[in-house]
């Protein structure tokens, strides 16, 4: 692990001394972790305040709250004096491109934190996770209900005294309607206004979403959405994995670029482990990851264009994305779920044709992209569809937490790629496509762009393909080779200590963020020093993008929330993880 | 054997025979094929192959689908107003499928019969007021699909009725003022009329491009197809109105989405395409009369190509812009038309 130092970017540091005391002091970091500065909890909401407000920090954004539950866990970091839960609030600012934790504490019994909706409406419905998989309240929450396990779930399961085996009897009550009725002044009349229950099963939800709208004929008055019906619990399982096993994990986050995750995740690992991985893997990786990107809109857009009755796109995305999943059975013999990605490299090398296959690709990549936008981009129906619909300005972009194409759609130029480069991305020239009206068609404008970009990174990295391992040669990390374990004790033992023990990454913590292909994928990783990861926390990029919907939708139509789901790509898959 | 028939008897004998001919041809004959020319046009669009594999070229394809749906298991949810639910797949094939009584699908043929030889016009039945019966029939379908909504007893299906009433009102008006221009010109209420002077002097499309393309587009948002399927919508209202269907009664929803598209290709092919004439040829005698029906089928068939090829290309309209396209745009552009071609046709003093 690289020397811990004391964050030195934090410009504001002077000014939150003089302001906080001793409420709020930087904390010692390694260099890979994002800056952090621990807050005392009554002081929560004042610092947050200031770092939203003041012009040398202005942190615009809310990335992510990770709850920890410190019970069992060993170390320098433990829990002392009754301090059981950490709360570690994750901002970035667009201004000065710059990530910040805020750590703060609460208490084991009756653990309360001050809400921080009313500074970052994003923070919403991480507080509603937190409460609900740890347990945390948050004082002063507008909504503060279970978000991703049923309303009839007993006890906080992410807790690490939660007992995983446990079961409950969950009924069919259902909080939503209710809880919307009282939300709207009149009753449902079928002449006035109707309720209108739209998924989990609904086929523009592609996945399983709920949202509950109360409409005026066909104009939504008031939504609620509700997620959770693919909730697995994610990041419990992978507590009680190797942090190896978690990669196929990963891969049905977003399952539509199951690659972007998986390197995500590794790279994360790696950096705690300070391990450097071999030009040739972080190249392939770099492909990968964007012709996944590629996949992703690909899916995006074809259903979001077959939800506003244009089916034919659907196909001509979609055959792209078909001979892309051909490039990756052959890298890893997996389509959907490739779990290519290893901490440490990749699973195997790629196969020999991959360059001239990569060309082939994009070339195609071109061809189908150029058909959905000759079809859709100047259609006047499409036009009327899309513009004016599902608008998000900027501030609310912001406000909200949005990353990704959708923060670019309306007008925020941040890209992980761009603004904190990893694998190739520095070394490749490309551009981030921004509009900044913010409705549906900028967002389709957006994604068609980043595709087009998708495809001249790629081009440029296999020109400059290097040849060489595509996996560590550190062996406490990536398994030895097949002589080396039959033929050297050493190579045995490694072996032998890898599968049987994980991998050793030491004690500490990291926030490590992809640019997912819907926004920034974050994991944030504790680690107890032994071979399984003490808590996972993802930052899935949807999460916020969902939590917003119903506020998006108000005063649209019915049509126009189908327009807006598809263009916002929610995927329940990470969303619910 | 001499079969002696009286006037009146023998007319009744031909009305059947053309009855049994024109449903023969639509029911048996292209319905099967449009659907399965509906899934081919779809996947030579979309780059794939569409079906294949039931029959030659998978012309068979829509038998098994029908046999499939009538083998389904007929459900009636337990809310559903069970008359109305019952009736309204009925009311919505019925109209297409008797629409086709007064469009002249052929020149006609002579028969000798009691020593004289008579030619046969190819219609069912010549009636005075032709168009005035087609739209009458063709509002009707709309109630099939509003009682359907109704009677489902279903939110989503209730918006998909509300949806197709308020559609229908909306391009009802322009379509039966875009069609006023083809009768001022021909002189008659009558089809065989209107298709005897296009093909004496020239196609309406011509003259009348303004009426035909208004007439086009009220006849999309008839038959509810893409770019006017909101009623249906699979993905805002999950197959709205019928939602609640299956087997059978899906089946015969599906049927007279397609009868109706089959009846508005022949009613736009009538009125602005010249019918079963093409300029220049006469058609007289047995072949020339079997020749004018190919004619029209062909003229009917592209007609239909077209409406799948939007189909497979455009996206969808949004409720309210529908309406406003509808009342905004068409009414006062049909409007127009008709002051257009009425003035001329006083002007040149026929």
């Amino acid at each position: 692990m690289s020397t811990t130092t004391p964050s030195p970017t934090l410009a504001f540091a002077p000014l939150l001394e003089r302001k906080f005391g001793e409420k709020a002091a930087p904390e010692a970091r390694p260099a890979a972790d994002v800056p952090t500065i621990a807050v005392d909890a009554s002081a929560l909401h004042d610092v947050a305040l200031f770092l939203r407000d003041d012009p040398s920090a202005r942190f615009d954004l809310f990335l992510d709250l990770a709850a920890v539950d410190r019970l069992k866990l060993a170390g320098p970091a433990s829990y002392r004096a009754g301090e059981r839960f950490a709360a570690n609030y994750l901002l970035y600012s667009t201004e000065r491109n710059e990530h910040l934790r805020v750590r703060t504490t609460a208490p084991a019994a009756d653990p309360k934190l001050p809400t921080l909706t009313d500074v970052w409406w994003g923070a919403n419905w991480f507080e509603r996770e937190a409460w609900d998989l740890m347990g945390i309240t948050f004082e002063g929450h507008p909504n503060l209900k279970r978000l991703l396990t049923h309303n009839g779930f007993v006890g906080h399961a992410l807790r690490k005294d939660y007992e995983a085996g446990q079961r409950w009897l969950c009924t069919e009550e259902d909080v939503l309607q209710t809880d919307l009725a009282a939300q709207t002044e009149t009753p449902e009349d079928v002449f006035e206004t109707l309720t209108l229950n739209f998924g989990p099963s609904h086929p523009s939800t592609h996945g399983t979403l709920r949202v509950v709208m109360r409409c005026d004929g066909e104009t939504i008055v008031a939504a609620e959405s509700e997620c959770g019906y693919l909730h697995r619990c994610f990041e419990k399982m992978s507590e009680t994995h190797t942090y190896q096993q978690v990669i196929p994990y990963t891969d049905r986050l977003n399952y539509c670029s199951p690659m972007i995750n998986g390197s995500g995740y590794a790279r994360a690992v790696e950096s705690m482990l300070g391990v450097e991985i071999p030009e040739r893997a972080r190249a392939v990786r770099t492909v990968l990851a964007e012709f996944s990107r590629l996949m992703d809109h690909m899916v995006c857009l074809g259903a979001n264009l077959v939800d506003i009755g244009a089916l034919t796109n659907f196909w001509y995305a979609f055959q792209a994305r078909e001979e892309i999943y051909s490039l990756l059975e052959a890298c890893c013999g997996a389509r959907l779920t490739s779990s290519y990605a290893r901490i440490g490299g990749l699973s195997n090398d790629v196969p020999e044709n991959f360059v001239e296959w990569c060309r082939r690709l994009v070339k195609l990549c071109h061809n189908q992209i150029r058909e959905v936008d000759g079809l859709i981009t100047k259609n006047r129906i499409a036009q009327k569809r899309f513009r004016d619909t599902g608008v998000v300005t900027k501030e609310q972009a912001l406000a909200w937490g949005f990353t990704g194409p959708c923060l670019r759609a309306s007008g925020v130029a941040y890209d992980v790629r761009k603004d904190a480069p990893y694998d190739w991305y520095d070394r490749v020239d490309f551009d981030v496509p921004i509009a900044t009206e913010g409705d549906n068609f900028a967002r389709y404008l957006v994604r068609m762009e980043e595709m087009r970009q998708s495809l001249r990174i790629v081009e440029q990295v296999v020109a400059k393909l290097p040849n060489g391992p595509v996996n560590s040669d550190d062996y406490r990390v990536v398994l030895p080779p097949k002589e080396m374990v039959y033929n050297e004790m050493e190579g045995l033992i490694y072996h032998f200590k890898v599968v049987f023990e994980g991998i050793p990454v030491p004690a500490g913590e990291i926030y490590s963020y992809t640019e997912g292909a819907n926004g920034e994928l974050g994991y944030h990783i504790v680690s107890d020093g032994t071979g399984r990861p003490y808590r996972v926390k993802v930052r899935p990029p949807c999460f916020p993008l969902f939590a917003s919907f119903e506020k998006i939708i108000r005063g649209g139509m019915v049509s126009d929330a189908v327009a807006t789901l598809g263009t916002l790509n929610i995927i329940a898959g990470e969303l619910d993880r | 054997m001499t079969l002696t028939l009286s006037e009146p008897l023998f007319n009744a004998l031909l009305a059947v025979v053309k009855i049994l001919f024109v449903w023969a041809m639509t029911l048996a004959a292209l319905l099967p094929n449009l659907i399965w020319a509906e899934r081919r046009v779809s996947g030579l669009i979309q780059d794939r192959p569409g079906p294949n594999r039931v029959g030659p070229l998978g012309l068979f394809q829509a038998v098994a689908d029908v046999l499939k749906l009538m083998m389904k298991e007929d459900v009636v949810p337990l809310y559903v107003d069970k008359v109305l639910f019952t009736l309204a797949p009925l009311i919505t094939l019925t109209p297409a499928l008797v629409t086709f009584a007064v469009i002249p699908f052929g020149s006609s043929i002579p028969i000798t019969w009691n020593g004289a030889v008579r030619d046969v016009p190819l219609v069912i039945a010549d009636v005075n007021v032709g168009i005035l019966y087609i739209f009458a029939l063709t509002s009707l379908a709309v109630y099939g699909i509003v009682l359907a909504g109704w009677s489902s007893n279903d939110k989503y299906s209730l918006l998909g009725g509300v949806r197709a009433s308020a559609q229908i009102i909306s391009y009802e008006l322009a379509m039966g003022f875009s069609a006023a221009g083809v009768f001022i010109a021909a002189g008659s209420l009558r089809l065989p009329a209107v298709v005897e002077w296009q093909h004496a002097h020239l196609w309406n499309v011509v003259p009348q491009f303004l009426g035909f393309v208004v007439f086009a587009v009220a006849i999309f948002a008839e038959t509810n197809r893409i770019p006017f399927d909101l009623s249906e919508a699979e993905a805002e209202l999950v197959a709205g109105y019928h939602t609640e269907y299956s087997s059978f009664r899906f089946a015969m929803f599906f049927m007279g989405e397609y009868a109706n598209l089959i009846a508005a290709s022949a009613v736009v092919t009538t009125l602005y395409f010249g019918g079963w004439s093409l300029p220049g040829v006469a058609f007289t005698g047995l072949w020339g009369g079997l020749a004018s029906i190919a004619v029209f089928a062909v003229k009917t068939a592209a007609f239909i190509f077209l409406f799948l090829w939007v189909r497979w290309t455009l996206p969808r309209f949004r409720y309210d812009q529908l309406m406003e396209l509808g009342w905004k745009v068409f009414l006062p552009l049909s409007f127009f038309h008709l002051i257009a071609v009425a003035a001329f046709v006083a002007a040149s003093g026929r």
